[in-house]
């Protein structure tokens, strides 16, 4: 089979809707996953020891299983209790909890990365909890959480062609009913692979240039 | 039915597809490790076009998506004279896909020994083989366990995607019973629970022990 440029022009548009759609599902995947992890960080630091065990071995779980089966399990599973939710729901929901296990250790991490003399000088100058969060823990804690959290953005845009599984209508969707279609799977899938490789590369880089550009930042707050 | 009998009916039939799942992982792993090396050298030789190579290949498989990648060498490759069955497919996919993740863990490995130790190497008259293979190795050894590990793990989770082009593993055989009886419940949370205490109790512990092993061995444990 050759490749066929016409077709590839003709089905141009349709890959493109899709890849808006692919785009909106991680981002959006992304937010709720930035939100979810605060919460699964905080819930391992609460002042209940049982309400830490809980979160510390549901994060495990999450981590230790397939995205995929946890996207079949939501997806199938809420009927059965009389919710129906929708493809785009059930996706939202198992990419924001999934990647916010993930985040939830970035995070982690970050915190633990700033200096526990940080806390003690904030103490000795009568900074509240907030204020010592915001004007000296977080500024801190925040290029260390970059690299992760670049990393993580970048895995579930790579991690979006899943969703065709369950019917969101992203690119591997589109490309799979173009291919049904039309008989042709090398055009569409073959532009499904180019398109991840424009839009990723460029944004991983554009990461890199942010980690040092807030570095350099830092460094002169710092002095 | 309750969950028991559910179990007793059909964990069987999961357990031959975490069996396919488990030789799928370990396919792909020794692909993924033997790629990871041979491009993780390759980025760090003195020669140009071979980093090149090896940073081209590393860049396009961690730039695209492992579907993608399964996808096409699944469905493509057949329309250009090359069939391939599923598991191979999918054991080339995985392997391909991990070893550009690996090549990267395996040149910052490298990189990460410090150079004192090449000098030291050096002054006491070490041949470049030793030195390779008794300063060199060990130590890049302990270096890149930990990320290696977790790598290992998420290849263990990423082996679901071959259920979709038809190998016939843990989540095929999840997806085949939901289909036939509709117990989504039931049968999806076994089959996280089966690959839950793949990770968590098998696979985890092994790498685990393989990391104060090594690092035993270099004396830092």
């Amino acid at each position: 089979m050759e490749w066929r440029w016409e077709f590839a022009i003709e089905i141009l548009p349709r890959m493109l809707w899709a890849t808006g759609n692919t785009l909106l599902a991680a981002g959006a995947g992304y937010a709720i996953a930035m939100v979810v992890g605060l919460i699964l960080m905080f819930g391992q630091q609460t002042p209940y020891r049982v309400v830490n065990i809980v979160v510390r071995e549901l994060v495990e779980f999450v981590r230790s299983t397939p995205l995929l089966v946890q996207l079949f399990f939501v997806f199938f599973v809420a009927p059965q209790f009389g919710v129906t939710l929708s493809a785009w729901t059930s996706a939202m929901l198992t990419i924001g909890l999934h990647f916010g296990t993930y985040l939830s250790e970035v995070y982690r991490g970050a915190l633990e990365g700033v200096p526990k003399s940080q806390w003690e000088a904030c103490r000795a100058l009568n900074f509240s909890t907030v204020y010592t969060y915001r004007r000296v823990i977080l500024p801190q804690a925040f290029p260390i959480a970059l690299p992760g959290m670049g990393n993580y953005l970048v895995g579930i845009f790579k991690d979006t062609p899943l969703l065709a599984t369950i019917g969101v209508a992203e690119l591997m969707h589109t490309a799979n009913a173009l291919g049904a279609e039309t008989y042709r799977y090398l055009e569409p899938y073959t532009m499904v692979g180019a398109i991840f490789l424009i839009i990723s590369l460029p944004t991983a880089l554009g990461l890199r240039r942010l980690e040092a550009a807030v570095a350099r930042h830092q460094g002169k707050l710092n002095h | 039915m309750n969950y028991w009998e559910f179990l007793i009916q059909y964990l069987p039939k999961m357990a031959s597809g975490a069996v396919m799942t488990v030789s799928v992982m370990i396919c792909a792993l020794l692909l993924a490790v033997t790629i990871s090396i041979i491009f993780g050298l390759m980025r760090i030789t003195n020669s140009k076009p071979i980093q090149g190579v090896a940073f081209v290949y590393i860049e396009f498989f961690r730039g695209t998506s492992l579907l993608v990648q399964l996808y096409w060498i699944y469905y493509v490759l057949p329309l250009m004279g090359l069939t391939l069955s599923p598991f191979m497919s999918g054991v080339i996919a995985l392997g391909l896909n991990f070893g550009a993740y690996g090549a990267e863990v395996v040149r910052g490995g490298i990189q990460a020994v410090p150079k004192a130790q090449w000098e030291a190497a050096l002054a006491l008259n070490f041949s470049s083989k030793q030195r390779i293979r008794r300063i060199i190795i060990p130590q890049t050894f302990t270096i890149i366990l930990p990320p290696a590990a977790n790598l290992t793990v998420e290849l263990l989770k990423a082996t679901a995607l071959v259920a979709l082009i038809t190998v016939v593993d843990l989540m095929f055989v999840a997806k085949q019973l939901n289909a036939t009886t509709w117990l989504s419940a039931q049968v999806f949370g076994t089959a996280l629970l089966v690959y839950y205490a793949m990770a968590r109790f098998a696979l985890i512990p092994f790498l685990r022990w393989l990391e104060v092993l090594a690092a035993r061995k270099v004396g830092k444990s």
